[in-house]
């Protein structure tokens, strides 16, 4: 055991900062929820991709810096410090680009991967259905095949950056005799073909994070799907699998609303002792951002030396979820009356973007599989308990 | 970076786990309570021969020299069997404690290589404990006496035993009377010292209580797959099955803070008390919610004399407060938080 970094990691951490110093905006980039923030945080992609740091995992080759995990820990610690802006890509970068290495052809790399790192591919998720939500293999959108291409016809919802991203990537049924998880098929289509309707769907924010689309005799061509036919399942419990546990929610990310946290309560102290179990809050707080990050350390370190991460992801998950959620409410309990506010509000004073991550906190244990669905997880599968 | 553990090191781990899965069955302990010392000679004498006793003593003494890291994996085994045995605080604290004392050479030769060879007990007396454990056994206690350090025989100590609901504590109020005579280190350096001595305390605490919690899910594992009712394992149920999730998801995210207490210590970092108190915090946090938790699976079981539960939980309870309760660390911890120019955000963690 070696708690320490190394030169070479310190080098690099310092070569981050300095780049992001120079870099971040330093007003805060419109909501990418809107039009606008849409294109603000698409430039911004951009930007990152120009220092090569859009995609420090990725190999060279293909617009990355081939970083092991713990530099990308290094490099998540850093952009989260910097105050820089969130990213519109997450879902292509952190999601589907690990699947596309593991499963995708020589040619889809280099058609996908390239484009993804620089922002002018956005893409957005499409697994949901209206009847397919915590059970996935209920999926019913189908993709028939005709010649050299599959026609798409059904529904997809609560497909997040949908509205006004570039690419889709998702699970269609291409079996129609086929049940369950069987049958199913990974294809990615651009969103722009003729017979797709998005809908936008207004969040709790009023903003349109996700939205409705609508296939209408949609075709793709088959060389668009990623491995094979009906092996859907399979890649996409992949792209759910560790990275979705390790790499959808970087501990740098919870560690500086827990220093955030702290800050506000001492500002506030005065009002906030009051109810001495806010400190107590507020100490629980600070205490799960410090324990989610050592245990991502652990994760990427076990995973240097070869180990394989299953259903442990489940544990950070929940983990993270509910810890974002203490964080938010504690500081919505510190504000007190004005923790209502909207930041524009004329006396909102140092209220901040409390009351936003607060509403984003609420969505956490449902998306990405509930909390509920990855309690299942770890019963069934890393405590041995019997299937319901 | 690197945070996992050495393969000698697990290794280590590994044999004394088959070793007390053997040597340690629910039955014995049981067997062991009814005895007046509450101690079994026989289990001592056994360890010894594992290497256990001789950890943390240094070679030159007929030890092995290991240190804080090696202990936060056997604490773990000691905690998951419930070892009725105060072995750490003789093998890895007085054995610490001992080997730092300044130039008193005789008391290291007469003392080390004893627990070494497991034939010492050697009981430890701190202010934030109001009870010595196990100190009718003791060949010699070491006493805390306005941070001085005092090195006292059995035949010098006044003792009463303060019994406990957990049938392996042996409590004692001890009474004595400092001298120079006594006295192995002065406040200045036994300052210090006692500091060590009470982080590696409440390290190997909390690294029980990470041992005690896997062990009481583990039970509450095997009765919720085997118990039925609906015609179906309980296990089956959801409602069930995330009572105990739960508990996975604590012990997940308490053990990497333990190890890092762990090695903040070994390594002798400025902030490794706050790391330990936060060690301290989770792991008790996680023993008790485990506690919980097995108890209602276990449903009317878990209230009776006969399951086994009762004899890890009783001992979870109890740690809670040992060597520290949790508004003494929580006092710690803050004290570091809210602490003007503390380090607290992204990329602080290892500093």
């Amino acid at each position: 055991m070696r708690l320490e970094y190394t030169d070479r990691q310190q080098r690099f951490r310092q070569e981050v900062r300095d780049w992001l110093e120079q870099h971040v905006p330093k007003q805060p980039l419109r909501s990418f929820d809107t039009e606008e923030g849409f294109a603000d945080h698409r430039a911004w992609e951009g930007k990152l991709a120009g220092g090569r740091w859009s995609a420090v995992t990725w190999p060279k080759e293909v617009g990355g810096r081939g970083c092991d995990l713990i530099e990308w820990l290094i490099f998540e610690e850093e952009y989260w410090r910097a105050g820089a802006p969130l990213r519109v890509n997450q879902n292509g970068i952190f999601l589907l680009a690990p699947t596309l290495m593991e499963y995708g052809t020589e040619e889809q790399k280099q058609r996908f991967l390239p484009r993804m790192a620089t922002g002018e591919d956005i893409w957005a998720q499409g697994w949901s259905e209206p009847g397919a939500g915590s059970d996935m293999a209920a999926i019913r959108c189908k993709a028939v095949r005709d010649g050299d291409h599959y026609v798409i016809s059904g529904q997809k919802t609560w497909s997040t950056r949908a509205v006004w991203a570039d690419w889709l990537f998702g699970l269609f049924r291409t079996d129609p005799e086929s049940v369950r998880h069987h049958g199913l098929t990974f294809i990615l289509l651009p969103l722009n073909l003729p017979g797709i309707t998005i809908r936008p769907v207004q969040q709790l924010n009023g903003q349109t994070g996700f939205a409705e689309i609508f296939f209408d005799e949609v075709r793709v061509p088959v060389h668009n799907r990623l491995a094979d036919e009906g092996a859907g399942w399979q890649v996409a419990m992949a792209t759910a699998g560790f990275e979705r546990g390790l790499m959808l929610r970087s501990p740098g990310r919870f560690q500086q609303t827990a220093k955030s946290l702290v800050e506000l309560y001492l500002r506030h102290q005065a009002h906030a002792d009051a109810d001495p179990s806010v400190r107590d809050a507020v100490m629980q707080s600070w205490m799960g951002a410090e324990a989610y990050a050592l245990a991502t350390y652990r994760t990427a370190s076990r995973m240097a030396k070869g180990a394989q991460i299953g259903a442990e992801a489940s544990t950070n998950k929940i983990f993270w979820s509910e810890l974002d959620l203490l964080m938010h409410e504690t500081a919505m309990r510190i504000l007190g009356a004005r923790a209502e506010l909207m930041p524009h509000a004329p006396d909102a004073g140092d209220i901040g973007n409390w009351l936003d991550g607060f509403l984003f906190a609420q969505a956490g244990p449902i998306y990405a599989g509930t909390n509920e669905i990855q309690r299942n997880i770890i019963a069934e599968r890393m405590l041995g308990l019997p299937r319901s | 970076m690197d945070f996992t553990f050495e393969e000698q090191q697990v290794a280590f781990r590994d044999a004394v786990r088959k070793f007390l899965m053997v040597e340690a069955a629910p039955e014995m302990l049981r067997e062991i309570w009814e005895t007046e010392s509450g101690r079994s000679r026989d289990l001592r004498a056994k360890l010894a021969d594992q290497g256990i006793t001789a950890l943390s003593v240094p070679e030159e003494f007929g030890g092995i020299g290991l240190g804080d890291l090696d202990w936060v994996l056997i604490n773990q085994e000691l905690g998951y069997y419930a070892i009725p045995d105060s072995l750490s605080d003789t093998a890895y604290l007085a054995a610490w404690l001992l080997t730092r004392l300044p130039s008193d050479i005789s008391l290291k030769k007469a003392w080390l290589p004893r627990i070494a060879n497991g034939t010492a007990r050697i009981a430890l007396g701190h202010p934030v404990n109001p009870f010595v454990a196990d100190a009718q056994l003791a060949d010699l206690l070491l006493l805390w006496h306005n941070d001085e350090v005092h090195a006292v025989q059995r035949d010098q100590v006044k003792l009463s035993f303060n019994p406990s609901i957990e049938m392996s504590r042996r409590l004692y109020k001890v009474e004595w009377t400092p001298s120079d005579a006594t006295r192995v280190a002065p406040a200045r350096i036994g300052r210090d010292l006692w500091e060590g001595v009470l982080n590696r305390a409440a390290l190997a605490v909390s690294a029980q209580q990470l041992g005690l919690a896997q062990r009481m899910l583990d039970l509450g594992i095997d009765h919720s797959a085997q118990r039925k009712q609906f015609g179906k394992p309980i296990g089956s149920f959801q409602a069930v099955k995330h009572q105990l999730a739960d508990v996975a998801v604590k012990i997940e995210f308490a053990k990497p803070v333990v190890f890092r207490a762990a090695q903040a210590l070994a390594t002798n970092r400025p902030r490794a008390a706050v790391h330990v108190s936060h060690a301290k915090l989770a792991a008790c946090e996680a023993a008790w919610l485990s506690a919980r938790r097995s108890m209602q699976v276990h449903g009317a079981m878990g209230y009776t004399w006969e399951a086994d539960l009762q004899m890890f939980m009783k001992r979870a309870w109890a740690l809670d407060a040992a060597w520290g309760d949790r508004a003494f660390h929580k006092t710690r911890v803050a004290k570091f938080i809210f602490a003007e120019g503390s380090e607290l955000g992204p990329g602080d963690t290892f500093n």
